[in-house]
């Protein structure tokens, strides 16, 4: 258990992807099973506990302490797992363990709690262990580790881990369970590759490059197809033996948030595509819509109704019994489009093909886009097979060019890593209110974009025109006359009830430093208001 | 005697009239009696000043030898007498020369400890509790969340981390006086023989440290000067912890902050300071030392001078000693 709650307190701390990696491998390595698989499925968020309710764990504390105390103490550190885990009296020498208990024990103690005694099985637990331990023990009951780890990242450290492709543990993810011990031996060396038991696994998807400057000279029109680049989030539906699944390009399960797309999905084969929401043939819509319907366990029959999910698919991977990964683009394009024939045509519709006759064509298609909801075109090389990754020469995705923005520098924050004696985390604003008595609103931050050289003036400039510092944060001047405008650029721009502002920006990052450019000639929010319809 | 007739609080310090003098003063005073070096206990410009070797010592590194009027050494466990008022210096182990001050008067016994803690600590004499009738404490950590881990524990995760990063210099922000001398010989304890990389800020006092027969081992200075910033790879470098977030980190390959205080016990605090490898090390008492000691006092009655008071107040209410919370002002918490 020691080792799992300092792995934790690592990785909360650690913000570098490359800093997280390397703990979560060192970990595997050295630590037996059944802890390591364990650990894993809690942060890919694979383990099941009951969970304890933080009013439950809050009587537990004052049955045993001075409630005015922890209540001094409870304000003072404002969370509540942490001020449990510290204020936890120590029971009585005669009462301690001689050692603490592993996460195998500690997991097996509290899935066999019923709801009723999880409680005292908790109390029992956190009695006999350290305040480390007793944090990661509430983390796991109360829900959500929240250590800054995906379920990707996790499972790319298990890719180190035992020098495979992540699109391997992928493919296999799904037919896997706690604690996972045929996985870390087959990483080890120590047995084959477990097989694929069950239906409907995910296959790990193709991704596309970028177009960069002189790539298309090199490449021949005639050898790609193109088709729109849709503004949706990229699923793969998979349905096999009486299974359906819908995943996310990261193969994550997503099945529990689209019932309706999942009840249309009466057919046996695999589909990439597209997950969009509206009416495929009359009304295609926005990502803001879409958004309703993200990120959401349950989705009420209201919210189903009004933003009905649908898929517009690209690509065939398996059709009943046979492989069509293999097969070239051309061969597997042929059948799909064929296949979409037996589909309900209000969840499922084919992406269309954007015909062109040379690149010159396809630019001002891209620039020009015949709907809102198109982000710019995709091209799919004739001869290719479908691979996992994103191998360069096959795909290429060219966007529309990203809109951008004069905003100016409010805030910044120092980095991490590299980069942490740099103020290097930038938060901007642009101009509301009357003339005369315009105010600056926050719309994005961003941190990336720019040079090394361009970080240090930025820098520079950041210290010297200090005005208050908060922590790691400085707010720097910024009115009519004095301060420092970046014009952003960014991908689009969806409504925020979060932010002051209204807006939130998808991908920001500065794309210019404008030291010319007097603050008060920045950008109006109505400016970005105006672009959100 | 009555206990506030001995020693009472004044924005100046706490003041002894029949003595005449101040313990601690924040501002310049005739005659101040001086528990330990920290700069917010020690300050410059006093008339005369009493307190250990070892503290006056370290008042002259870092004031200059003419820091005040007249200086008179005390000696641990040995009575002056200060216009009649019976004074001794005990060791408070806190930091290099550190004193508990106990003043006796008129059948009267109050102990000012300064700052103190209980943690073994190589660096300096340990602590002694002395019984009395008033015990006057600090309160930096008193909560029952700040509870200190075992130092051995924390040098051993900074090692461990050293060669799981080995292409990353790590950056250890410590106290420059006493916290990062303790946490350099922890490091030599753990059986650490590299070099260790000191910031500018550190040397004088490491060199009295040495100077008093502390082995701190093989220290260099963390320059660029005919290196590269390859050299600090898989390195520990101590400093200041204001100098980390300084252009002077720039030279060090991808570092990881590691900031060696009690404050650490607190993840929003490591996470708001871009902390990545926070080492609880606190040259303080956790929320158990404090209780514990104003157990072995045995004093009937506490006085709380700078801290989080409140809640030692509380415990001390329902063990049924008289507490009260003078709260001073000029006092820092460690390492802020």
């Amino acid at each position: 258990m020691n080792r799992f709650a300092e792995l934790l307190d690592r990785l909360v701390l650690t913000p570098a992807r490359n800093g997280k990696l390397t703990l979560l491998v060192d970990y595997f390595r050295t630590t037996e099973d059944p802890d390591r698989g364990l650990a894993l499925s809690a942060i890919t968020g694979d383990l099941s506990i009951a969970a304890v309710k933080p009013a439950m764990l809050r009587a537990l504390v004052t049955e045993r302490m001075d409630p005015v105390l922890f209540g001094y103490s409870y304000d003072y550190v404002g969370d509540l797992a942490e001020t449990v885990s510290l204020v936890w009296p120590d029971p009585p020498p005669h009462l301690r363990r001689n050692r603490s208990p592993s996460l195998g024990e500690v997991v097996g103690a509290l899935q066999a709690a019923s709801r009723s005694d999880g409680p005292t099985v908790l109390a029992r637990l956190l009695d006999g262990a350290g305040i480390e331990a007793r944090f990661a023990m509430i983390k796991l009951v109360t829900g959500g580790l929240r250590i800054g780890v995906s379920a990707r990242l996790a499972k790319q450290a298990l890719a180190d881990f035992g020098k495979v492709e992540v699109a391997e543990i992928e493919e296999l993810w799904h037919g896997l369970k706690p604690p996972y011990v045929e996985l870390f031996a087959w990483l080890e060396g120590k047995a084959p590759k477990p097989e694929k038991a069950a239906s409907a696994l995910f296959r790990p998807v193709m991704l596309s490059n970028p177009v960069e400057d002189r790539d298309l000279e090199r490449l021949d029109p005639v050898d790609y197809a193109a088709e729109w680049k849709w503004d949706g989030i990229r699923v793969q539906a998979v349905s096999e033996a009486g299974l359906r699944r819908l995943y996310s390009r990261t193969g994550d399960d997503v099945s529990g948030a689209f019932p309706d797309l999942v009840d249309a999905m009466d057919f046996s084969a695999a589909l990439d595509g597209e997950l969009l929401v509206g009416d495929p043939a009359a009304a295609t819509g926005t990502f803001s819509d879409l958004q309703q319907r993200l990120n959401r366990k349950a989705v009420s029959p209201k919210v189903r109704e009004r933003y009905p999910a649908f898929m517009r698919c690209y690509d065939l991977l398996q059709l009943g019994d046979q492989d069509l990964r293999p097969l070239t683009f051309t061969e597997r394009r042929r059948r799909l489009e064929s296949f979409m024939l037996t589909l309900d045509p209000s969840r499922f519709d084919l992406s269309p093909l954007a015909p062109f006759d040379g690149w010159a064509t396809l630019d001002e298609m891209r620039k020009n886009p015949p709907h809102p909801v198109i982000e710019g075109v995709m091209l799919k090389r004739l001869d290719s097979p479908y691979v996992a990754g994103r191998p360069k020469g096959p795909w290429f995705k060219w966007k529309r060019d990203p809109r951008t923005v004069d905003a100016v520098l409010m805030y910044a924050q120092r980095g991490h890593g590299k980069r942490s004696s740099f103020y290097s985390d930038y938060t901007f604003g642009v101009w509301q209110g009357d003339a005369g008595e315009e105010e600056l609103v926050p719309v994005g931050k961003a941190y990336f974009g720019f040079t090394d050289e361009e970080l240090k003036q930025i820098d520079k400039y950041v210290r010297d025109n200090t005005i208050e510092r908060f922590g790691p944060v400085r707010s720097v001047r910024a009115d009519r006359e004095k301060g420092l405008v970046l014009e952003v650029a960014f991908e689009g721009l969806n409504r925020s009830t979060r932010h002051k502002s209204g807006v939130a920006m998808r991908f920001p990052r500065i794309s210019r430093l404008r030291w010319d450019k007097p603050p008060i000639e920045a950008d109006r929010l109505a400016t970005l208001q105006a672009l959100l319809d | 005697m009555r206990p506030s007739d001995l020693l009472r609080p004044r924005p100046e310090g706490l003041y002894c009239p029949p003595g005449d003098f101040f313990i601690d003063p924040v501002r310049p005073v005739p005659r101040a009696l001086v528990t330990h070096g920290h700069s917010d206990h020690a300050r410059a410009g006093h008339g005369s000043v009493l307190a250990t070797g070892q503290t006056l010592d370290i008042m002259a590194l870092r004031y200059g030898v003419d820091f005040a009027g007249s200086t008179q050494a005390a000696v641990l466990g040995e009575t002056v007498h200060v216009n009649g008022v019976a004074v001794t210096f005990h060791p408070a182990g806190h930091v290099l020369g550190s004193a508990q001050i106990c003043v006796e008067h008129g059948g009267t016994r109050i102990v000012a400890s300064g700052d103190y803690k209980r943690q073994p600590d190589a660096t300096c004499r340990p602590f002694e509790p002395i019984s009395c009738d008033v015990f006057i404490t600090e309160a930096t950590f008193g909560l029952p969340v700040f509870r200190h881990p075992p130092d051995t524990q924390e040098v051993a995760r900074l090692i461990r981390s050293t060669e799981q990063f080995p292409e990353r210099a790590h950056l250890v922000g410590a106290y420059a006086l006493g916290k990062a001398q303790r946490v350099i010989r922890l490091i030599r304890d753990a059986g650490y023989s590299r070099p260790v990389f000191i910031h500018g800020a550190l040397s004088r006092l490491c060199e009295y440290y040495q100077s008093q027969r502390i082995d701190l081992g093989d220290l260099r200075p963390a320059t660029v000067e005919g290196g590269k910033k390859g050299d600090f790879a898989g390195a520990i470098v101590v400093g200041p912890p204001s100098a980390f977030a300084d252009r002077w980190a720039r030279r060090f390959p991808d570092p990881i902050f590691c900031f060696a205080s009690g404050w650490m016990r607190i993840r929003q605090r490591a996470k708001q300071g871009g902390v990545e490898l926070p080492l609880i090390i606190s040259d303080h008492c956790d929320w158990d030392e404090l209780l514990r000691t104003i157990q072995e006092t045995g004093a009937s009655e506490i006085w709380v001078t700078h801290g989080r008071e409140e809640a030692l107040v509380r415990w001390c209410e329902l063990q049924g000693i008289a507490a009260k919370a003078l709260h001073l002002v000029g006092y820092e918490d460690e390492g802020d």
